[in-house]
């Protein structure tokens, strides 16, 4: 049982060797946040499907003889809703909020910050940058949840900039949901692993759009004789994933900068595949040349995975709406656009069999001696530190 | 500490590219709830460095209001207090910079982002 509050002080979210230092005041400042967050997912978010099911839909009824017949005509309904504006203008300003803090952390030491890295990636063959790599335009013109500059500016040489400042304060967004290391995921998908694949023995394992490395560590960790490829495009969130690991003592993990459209290895040549949190943030397009090297990639037998938010398909009007929140109003702009496509078609375009796809989930694992058990019972719509997980056996 | 290059103040709350979305009917509402919930932050980050003080105090023994009264910076402390005033401002008046920012911006870092979204869904 969890002696501590929840969210837990923010003192108490893991150090590695890159993480950023913070004063009393940052932590406050993410300590606010966490609870302000919280409060909002748990008093203000629901509101909004009350506003919805008391006054806008018979509302819309009255006026149209029907009920609204898509998120669409749910959303112009409810933008002119007083609850929906106060919540909607509230979780934006925590969005600015805890990027401004996390920036001020970050780029008041970003030389230390950027020589602490340098320091330990220096001549590693285990981080493989191209400087002559082209980051895809999904990714490049976008400035995802409101992070200015994106995953790929830099501000100095060397730069970890955008991946301190994620990392430093994605506790906040999550309300400590992803646990001391920000790894939740990770540990879910080991855990899903071990329930279900406990035959699978993977000797390769390959994580497309691998980021900081968040989620990888703890696979990592669980096959720790296996030769594991983490493949990314943002040289920053490179660099920071390869000197966190390190100074973690994971020492398994090949960070590559490569597009996950077109990845540098040989066909068959991996046992796993997994992505998590990725493909929402790639084009349509994107999405089905990755599915495509999902197939080329994996060996007959091997097993592809990926965590994301549930899809859109089957859900009513309401829950898409508010789904869509942070495709229109948190820089997601590839989020519904992702959750509507039919995956199962491409991955069957791509080679794989129908008989062979699961869906199944995968809920955050963290230490709950410190940050509690996960709540089931408050849905936060796209930040829940819960997943759908799908997949498919080759 | 400060070890940055350059001014990094004005850099921390710049807006990210794409149009910002406004919720209330005049956006005038909105502009006056951002700076509100940032003075709230602060003001919850002075209540929890008050409560650091008042258990450390209750620890270690005391300060007394006299010597609050007075106490005098020297160069450091008022470089430091300076610093914190700065980016204190900044933080508060965050949708005003965007705002000045959003108006300067080249248009096409002030694109609607469904719309950057069809443009680079084939990408």
């Amino acid at each position: 049982m969890s002696r501590w509050p929840s969210p837990p002080p923010y003192n108490l979210v893991g150090k590695h060797g890159v993480s950023p230092h913070t004063n009393h005041d940052d932590r406050a400042r993410f300590n606010f946040l966490a609870q302000l967050n919280t409060h909002l997912a748990t008093h203000v978010l629901p509101a909004n499907a009350t506003a919805y099911h008391l006054k806008v839909k018979p509302a819309f009824e009255q006026e149209h003889g029907r009920a609204p017949k898509d998120r669409h005509e749910v959303r112009r309904a409810m933008l002119k809703n007083p609850q929906f504006q106060t919540w909607s203008a509230l979780r934006r300003s925590s969005m600015e909020l805890r990027q401004q803090n996390g920036r001020e952390v970050v780029l008041r030491q970003l030389a230390d910050l950027n020589k602490r890295a340098a320091d330990l990636n220096r001549n590693s063959s285990k981080l493989k940058l191209d400087p002559s790599f082209v980051v895809p335009s999904y990714v490049a013109k976008v400035d995802f949840h409101c992070m200015p500059g994106g995953y790929v500016d830099e501000l100095a040489p060397d730069d970890v900039s955008a991946a301190a400042n994620y990392d430093v304060g994605i506790f906040a967004t999550t309300g400590g949901g992803l646990g001391r290391l920000n790894d939740g995921a990770g540990h879910a998908l080991a855990g899903w692993l071990a329930k279900n694949a406990p035959e699978l023995k993977p000797k390769r394992i390959l994580d497309l759009g691998c980021g900081l490395g968040h989620s990888l560590l703890p696979v990592a960790q669980a096959f720790p004789d296996a030769d594991i490829v983490g493949i990314e495009v943002a040289a920053p969130l490179l660099r920071f994933a390869h000197a966190r690991a390190k100074s973690l003592g994971v020492d398994n993990i090949t960070f590559v900068q490569a597009n996950a459209e077109h990845v540098p290895e040989p066909d068959a040549s991996f046992d796993l595949v997994f992505t998590t949190m990725f493909l929402h943030e790639t084009s349509n397009s994107a999405i089905k040349n990755i599915i495509n090297e999902t197939h080329r990639l994996l060996r007959p037998g091997g097993l592809c995975i990926h965590l994301e938010q549930p899809q859109f398909e089957g859900l009513p009007p309401f829950e898409q709406f508010m789904r869509d929140w942070d495709a229109l109003y948190n820089n997601e702009p590839f989020w519904t656009r992702m959750h509507e496509m039919d995956i199962d078609s491409l991955m069957e375009n791509a080679g794989f069999s129908r008989e062979k796809m699961f869906v199944s989930g995968a809920q955050a694992v963290v230490d709950e001696a410190i940050f509690g058990k996960q709540k089931d019972d408050v849905e936060d719509y796209g930040r829940k530190a819960s997943w759908h997980a799908f997949g498919v056996y080759k | 500490m400060n070890d940055a290059p350059f001014d990094y103040i004005p850099l921390t709350g710049a807006k990210p590219r794409g149009k910002r979305p406004y919720f209330f009917d005049d956006p005038a509402v909105e502009r006056v709830l951002a700076i509100t919930m940032a003075v709230a932050q602060e003001v919850a980050v002075l209540r929890e460095r008050l409560d650091t003080i008042e258990r450390l105090l209750e620890k270690t023994g005391g300060v007394s209001r006299a010597d609050i009264d007075a106490y005098e910076p020297d160069q450091d402390a008022a470089t430091q207090r300076s610093e914190w005033s700065r980016m204190y401002i900044a933080r508060v008046l965050r949708i005003v910079q965007q705002e000045v920012e959003a108006l300067n911006a080249a248009p096409e870092n002030n694109y609607d982002l469904d719309a950057k979204a069809d443009e680079l869904g084939t990408t």
